[in-house]
């Protein structure tokens, strides 16, 4: 993994035929039979095809696909609630296929809490009672149960739902039905977090809402989350990787980013073709090259720096390499006509951004000035710059697997 | 041959052309003409075939012979298999099982028509259907039916009706709940239970008062099996439904969570089943009051006795008391178990908005 965090979650080769005798279709899967051709022949469903994945600890791992890709079947796989009908699935390394009966009810109960697209509350039980059920699993006795009570009690303020304690499920809107569920969930206090298209059945503010709490959460917890959804939007907000399904394979794993300009099928294209590139698209990506020159060269000599582009502007920095502002052509000239020493004198003040900003919000930055916005690094360096044309023009870029971007 | 005779080598001919078709049909290489083709000549061998038969009189276009031994002796092996029953096990079976329910039921009967004042019995009925409720209408109109009840004169025989259906239903649901339950949980069993239940519902009840009758002579516990047997399969069929109508979402999320099997059924399923079994239980109820005057007819005191002897002695009026305290009675059962089963549904819609 880039990061170097330890592989919590992996995949390999893992398979899934659904009917009565999948053993007996595996074969023709294996060889390549087409999703259709198995369902004609056989009556037997494709669900998922030589699935392997490698989900790092502390990462989102987003799982994105259309309805019918797989994209439900294989998050199940990572509790077990379904079986594979090939493959591995491994946690921490150890294969859970071995688990026995007690032994998986365990695994359970300890390493994994889910979230589900329709909630999956139980109706009868107040909203306390649906947070701590999974702690009532673990707890014996009554001291126990009195504890995974205060401990439930404590994740539903967490999502912001004090007082609504003792209300039943159908008395909540979807939006704070979908908090218990993630309270329930976290409750557990479990290293991942498997959510199955948890946002999906709310309205669109809610489901932003709901986006912003899981980042701000995920921000404290450092959970390895592995979230399904097919919106694309949500997948590139959310996630650290995703993973792309189509028809029960996987098409391409990659940053937000990586996926964007680099797509790797056209169905991909053709998938992020009308994705708000602003959202993904980041500073250091887009960023042009630009002059440096420092506060005590003489302005004919920055002149020359700048060039004769577009944008006949250089950035001035002081001795440390800290960026005071730039400087443009038309003043410089002036300066040279005016035999000044150094251009000291001539720096205008700039905006900046960092290069991992996102363009949405560069964007803003360019229309506070005339000036392009410098690009700096962590440290403050300048590594480039962004002019409002720029910005723009990478917005309305299209990309494909034919014409990937520079 | 015959007219009958000739219409019978027709259709048994138009059957063999069927069957051929269907058989065919399974090879899609060959042509439709081919196949129909085949399949007319199956038919037309099949008929010359029987009409030869026929001509040489083995009888298979004539019509059924009655008076002779069946060929299929079902009715002499139920025979036998019952007489082994009774003389193997009938005294233990009265003395160990019939006798002590016997006992409990004229004890229960008794203490319900001499041991409480019927005005008691009417409030207590009126309390309860206030409490399942929460309408005082309901209550006023029990509370009414108890006192028309007791107006009538018919309040003993009301009351040892409902302490045999009372007796009834606990049968049932000590018998009932485990098989439903069963059957919610294993699709095999269910496969093997539905016939059963088929045949518990549709076969007249007549027909099983004999054995019982046998076993257990003529009185109130060949009334209680009978009328348990009859009003079963309502509540194991909609145990079996209830568990199975559990949202598969909310199952996976307990499965998720890391519920055992028996964590979740007691947990999870039967909470969420329990309007079902409530509807059940209501229904199993009306099956059991609907048996009342069949279980008469076997020596079962009560409302039943009433209609009866209403109809042996040419009184209309007598039969129609009773039916009317029947009937009282059944609607005051029925609301109290359906409010019941509407409050435990309150909490239970499940879903989004």
């Amino acid at each position: 993994m880039a990061d170097g965090a330890p592989i919590k979650i992996e995949l390999k080769g893992v398979t899934k035929i659904f009917g009565p005798t999948p053993a007996k279709v595996l074969p023709m899967v294996e060889a390549g039979a087409s999703k259709d051709e198995v369902l004609e022949q056989t009556g037997h469903t494709v669900g998922l095809r030589d699935v392997s994945l490698q989900i790092a600890q502390g990462q989102t791992f987003v799982v994105m696909g259309l309805s019918g890709s797989g994209k439900s079947t294989l998050i199940r796989h990572l509790n077990r609630l379904i079986d594979p009908t090939a493959g591995q699935v491994l946690v921490d390394g150890e294969d859970i296929m071995g688990l026995g009966e007690r032994a998986l009810t365990d695994f359970r109960r300890a390493r994994m809490a889910m979230v589900f697209q329709r909630f999956g509350l139980f109706p009868h039980r107040t909203v306390i009672e649906n947070v701590s059920f999974g702690l009532d699993l673990r707890a014996s006795g009554r001291a126990a149960r009195e504890e995974s009570r205060a401990k439930a009690r404590e994740w539903v303020a967490t999502v912001g739902l004090d007082g609504y304690e003792d209300s039943y499920p159908h008395a909540l809107s979807g939006g704070m039905q979908q908090r218990v569920g993630l309270a329930r969930a976290l409750a557990m206090d479990t290293d991942i977090l498997l959510m199955d298209e948890a946002f999906s059945a709310l309205d669109p503010l809610i489901r932003r809402d709901m986006q912003d709490q899981l980042i701000d959460l995920q921000g404290r917890l450092k959970k390895t989350i592995v979230f399904i959804t097919h919106d694309l939007d949500e997948a590139l907000r959310l996630g650290d990787r995703i993973a792309i399904l189509k028809d029960g394979e996987i098409v391409q794993v990659g940053t937000g980013e990586e996926i964007l300009t680099a797509p790797a099928t056209d169905y991909v294209a053709d998938f992020v073709e009308d994705v708000n590139r602003g959202r993904v698209l980041t500073a250091g990506r887009v960023k042009l090259d630009c002059a440096v020159v420092t506060s005590s060269e003489a302005p004919a000599e920055a002149l020359t720096r700048a060039g004769n582009g577009e944008l006949q502007i250089t950035y001035v920095v002081d001795a440390n390499g800290k960026l005071l502002g730039a400087v443009t052509g038309s003043r410089m000239r002036r300066a040279i006509a005016e035999n000044a020493d150094n251009i000291a004198g001539l720096v205008e003040p700039v905006q900046t951004a960092t290069a991992d900003m996102v363009l949405e919000d560069v964007l803003p930055l360019t229309l506070r000035g005339d000036l392009p916005v410098a690009v700096i690094d962590a440290d403050g360096k300048v590594q480039g710059m962004l002019s409002r044309e720029s910005i723009i023009a990478a917005l309305a870029e299209t990309t494909g697997p034919e014409k990937p971007v520079q | 041959m015959s007219f009958g005779g000739i219409v019978s080598l027709l259709l048994i001919a138009a059957g063999a052309f069927g069957v051929a078709l269907v058989v065919v049909g399974a090879r899609p290489a060959l042509a439709r003409s081919q196949r129909f083709a085949i399949s007319a000549g199956v038919a037309v061998a099949v008929a010359v075939v029987l009409a030869i038969a026929d001509l040489a009189g083995l009888g298979l276009l004539s019509a059924a012979s009655e008076g002779a031994d069946p060929l299929l002796p079902l009715a002499a092996w139920v025979d036998r298999a019952v007489d082994w029953l009774v003389t193997a096990y009938g005294d233990a079976l009265r003395e160990n099982i019939s006798n002590p329910i016997v006992y409990a039921i004229g004890f229960f009967e008794r203490f319900l028509y001499q041991g409480i004042a019927w005005p008691a019995m009417a409030i207590a009925f009126a309390l309860f259907a206030y409490h399942a409720s929460r309408k005082w209408t309901l209550a006023l109109f029990v509370a009414v039916a108890f006192v028309v009840i007791w107006a009538l004169q018919l309040w003993k025989p009301t009351m040892q009706t409902l302490s045999l259906i009372s007796v009834s239903i606990l049968v049932t649901a000590l018998v009932g709940l485990p098989l439903g339950i069963a059957m919610g949980l294993s699709d095999r069993f269910r496969t093997l239970m539905r016939p059963v239940l088929d045949f518990m519902q549709t076969m007249p009840s007549f027909v099983y008062l004999i054995p019982v009758v046998m076993l257990f002579g003529l009185g109130t516990f060949s009334g209680v099996l009978a009328t348990a047997v009859y009003a079963a399969p309502p509540l194991i069929r909609l145990t079996d439904l209830g568990l199975r109508l559990v949202d598969k979402e909310v199952m996976e999320a307990a499965t998720a969570f890391g519920a055992s099997r028996s964590q979740k059924l007691w947990r999870v399923q039967l909470p969420l089943a329990l309007p079902n079994v409530m509807a059940g239980v209501n229904q199993s109820i009306m099956m059991a009051l609907a048996m009342v005057v069949i279980a008469s007819m076997i020596g079962v005191r009560g409302l039943g006795q009433e209609v009866f002897y209403g109809l042996q002695r040419q009184e209309p009026g007598t039969g129609f008391t009773a039916g009317l305290c029947i009937v009282l009675l059944a609607i005051v059962l029925d609301r109290i178990t359906q409010a019941y089963g509407r409050r435990m549904q309150a909490h239970y819609q499940t879903g989004a908005h």
